[in-house]
């Protein structure tokens, strides 16, 4: 906590929200999967996945609550927010289209998590540490489902194959956000709280290449954006999403199962 | 300041009855996703201690963080505590060191394999090389080595579905992680 001590509570806050609403966007998303997968497997794989990423979720909003100190546990920073305090990538967002697209999107953001998580391990933070520990275990398997699924439709049948590529010619552009270290990232980095992000893209772009070579898909090329999910600028959907997965609390505070 | 403290696998002293009641306790209480396997053979427990104020703390560790018999095992462990008359009790969550399937007992172990699912292989995972597959288990009922993996996620966020492709049937593997 020494290094966490040193910062601004309100850059911590901001920064494990980051990282928790990356994964509870994309667990929410994965939820709809439920029942309409393409074999029971897969539901089951996507579930898994999606309740292991909530899990995450819960440890850094409760952690989130703590730092800022105005008692807000992790219902309410789930449930009660608005979509411009929500601070994820706006990959996790995007919606589920096709299981190809799915696929694509998990392997974008599991290798991140994977590499962020591995390194986090090591952080100044004993709490944050311990959530990456935690969490890197779980991702490895994330890993494996999502990786070894992009490698099969990818080198699969002339249609699976084209559905893969052009979702990651979709996807891809919005991966530049999750590397796009602002004065937060670098704060975070600064004092070991987190790895910098520069890392973190080396070891994603050598793991991203092993998997789309065995996937004989090609990888598309870098293209400028403009997304600030990081900041709170989202794209249409996660008002969708918010929608539905605040509809309970807001219509009955305080409701509990 | 904790008076008194006894961490997984030690021995529980002579004469100190309070500790020794809360281990039996904790071993009363099952894994709800898999009956018959108690939590101190999961290896879910990572100490119990009595502090100075007299109040004795238990620390539990999630096998997965959104495990849902996370909450369901809890509240099992206080329950059994409060029915043992143990008296002022928290349980604490521990997260680290993360919680491995190479700390289930030898016991813990043998109860797997009789309910028919493969316990995990003892290696830790393979993170270089994360696209090959472990090498998949025996066949727990014929001994086959030849099976094949249908779905890394199982049941349960902690198992993966197996065939084996001699005896046609399908069983479940613990992972390793």
């Amino acid at each position: 906590m020494t290094a966490a001590a040193r910062l601004e509570p309100q850059a911590l806050f901001h920064y494990v929200l980051r990282i928790g609403d990356l994964s509870l966007v994309l667990g929410q998303r994965l939820g709809e999967w439920v029942g309409h997968a393409p074999a029971l497997e897969e539901d089951l794989g996507l579930a898994n996945i999606a309740l292991d990423l909530i899990g995450q979720a819960r440890l850094l909003l409760s952690y989130a609550g703590e730092i800022e100190g105005r008692g807000r546990s992790e219902d309410d920073l789930a449930y009660l927010r608005e979509q411009d305090e929500y601070l994820n990538a706006v990959l996790a967002e995007q919606p589920n289209g096709d299981f190809g697209q799915t696929i694509v999107r998990q392997v974008l953001i599991d290798a991140f998590q994977l590499d962020l998580y591995e390194r986090m391990s090591a952080s100044t933070d004993e709490r944050l540490a311990a959530i990456a520990q935690k969490s890197a275990k779980e991702t490895r398997y994330h890993m494996r489902f999502s990786g070894s699924w992009l490698i099969r439709l990818g080198d699969g049948t002339e249609e699976s194959r084209s559905r893969a590529q052009s979702a990651l010619q979709r996807l891809w552009p919005y991966t530049a956000e999750l590397f796009a270290a602002d004065d937060l990232d670098q704060a975070m980095a600064d004092c070991g709280v987190a790895p910098r992000l520069a890392e973190v893209r080396a070891a994603w772009d050598a793991r991203l290449d092993e998997v789309l070579a065995q996937a004989t898909l090609e990888r598309p090329g870098e293209r400028p954006h403009s997304w600030h999910g990081k900041r709170g600028r989202h794209s249409e959907h996660l008002g969708y999403i918010l929608a539905e997965m605040q509809h309970l609390q807001r219509t009955y505070p305080g409701a509990r199962w | 300041m904790s008076v008194s403290a006894l961490t997984a696998g030690e021995p529980s002293p002579a004469g100190d009855d309070r500790l020794a009641l809360a281990w039996r306790a904790l071993a009363e209480v099952e894994d709800p996703e898999i009956p018959q396997l108690n939590i101190v053979d999961l290896g879910l427990i990572r100490f119990v201690r009595v502090h100075s104020d007299d109040s004795l703390e238990v620390g539990l560790s999630p096998t997965y963080v959104g495990c849902p018999a996370t909450e369901v095992i809890r509240l099992g462990v206080v329950r059994a505590l409060h029915a043992a008359r143990i008296g002022n009790c928290v349980v604490t969550s521990v997260l680290s060191p993360a919680w491995s399937s190479d700390w289930i007992t030898a016991q813990g172990r043998q109860t797997l394999l009789n309910l028919g699912i493969v316990p995990p292989a003892r290696t830790v995972v393979n993170t270089r090389d994360l696209l090959r597959a472990d090498r998949p288990p025996a066949c727990p009922r014929c001994q086959a080595a030849d099976t094949e993996c249908i779905s890394e996620f199982g049941s349960t966020p902690c198992k993966a579905l197996h065939r084996c492709r001699a005896c046609l049937e399908p069983f479940e593997y613990f992972k390793c992680i």
